[in-house]
């Protein structure tokens, strides 16, 4: 069921706080968060957030397209890395690892 | 013959099943369609009059995105997904069931016919 329009999207109050700061002094810089469940503001656009992903912390890079969806959602949990024998998997699952990385890098 | 979108809609059928042959047009929309103008839900779809067809054709093309637009913009929607690399968009990209459905057996549909995996043993008996 979809939340409550009442309520407002949910972000994180001390994430909020970050980059409203952030905004207010006119800075950018990477903002490690825990915070997968945040939702991404018009006010993040611009911003790189480096995103936990229960092992380390993938840098993401928001821009105006991904407002309304959450944090979580560009930092992938799971690694897959192919099964025993299979070739073909082993490269197609390399590919979309090394791709968000280098995205986020920039 | 009674031409909508693009589409020949079926000729022994009733109206109200008939325009669900148009593609974003489900029985609820037809139902609404042929409330809104004035259309007998019941007759056949060749025993309707020209003028008939020609508000069906109207009402839809004013309220209803449909066929060609419709998969354009579905298909805008996913490319999106891909795009900005989220979850959901990488799951379309690796041919994988998007909304959290086990893949550990089942998920056919979205994977297509299975493939052999070399090596397997196949379970006698």
């Amino acid at each position: 069921m979809a939340r409550s329009v009442k309520k407002g999207p949910f972000v994180q109050e001390a994430l909020y706080k970050r980059v409203s700061g952030m905004n207010a002094r006119n800075e950018k810089r990477v903002v490690k968060t825990w915070s997968r469940a945040s939702t991404i503001l018009p006010d993040f656009v611009g911003h790189t957030f480096a995103v936990h992903n229960g092992n380390k912390f993938i840098p993401v890079y928001v821009t105006e397209n991904m407002v309304g969806h959450k944090l979580g959602e560009f930092a992938p949990t799971r690694l897959f890395r192919g099964h025993t024998g299979n070739k073909a998997v082993d490269k197609k699952a390399a590919a979309p690892a090394a791709a968000p990385a280098a995205r986020g890098g920039k | 013959m009674a031409r909508i979108a693009g589409v020949d809609l079926p000729r022994d059928k009733r109206v109200e099943i008939g325009l669900t042959y148009v593609f974003g047009i489900g029985r609820a929309t037809a139902k609404q369609i042929l409330e809104s103008t004035g259309v007998n839900a019941s007759i056949r779809v060749r025993d309707l009059t020209d003028a008939d067809v020609n508000r069906l054709r109207q009402a839809i093309e004013k309220d209803f995105r449909v066929e060609g637009a419709l998969r354009t913009e579905v298909a805008m929607n996913i490319k999106r997904l891909m795009d900005i690399g989220s979850y959901r968009g990488i799951r379309h990209r690796r041919g994988l069931p998007v909304r959290g459905q086990r893949t550990h057996t089942n998920a056919r549909t979205k994977k297509g016919p299975r493939r052999a995996i070399a090596g397997k043993k196949k379970v006698t008996k």
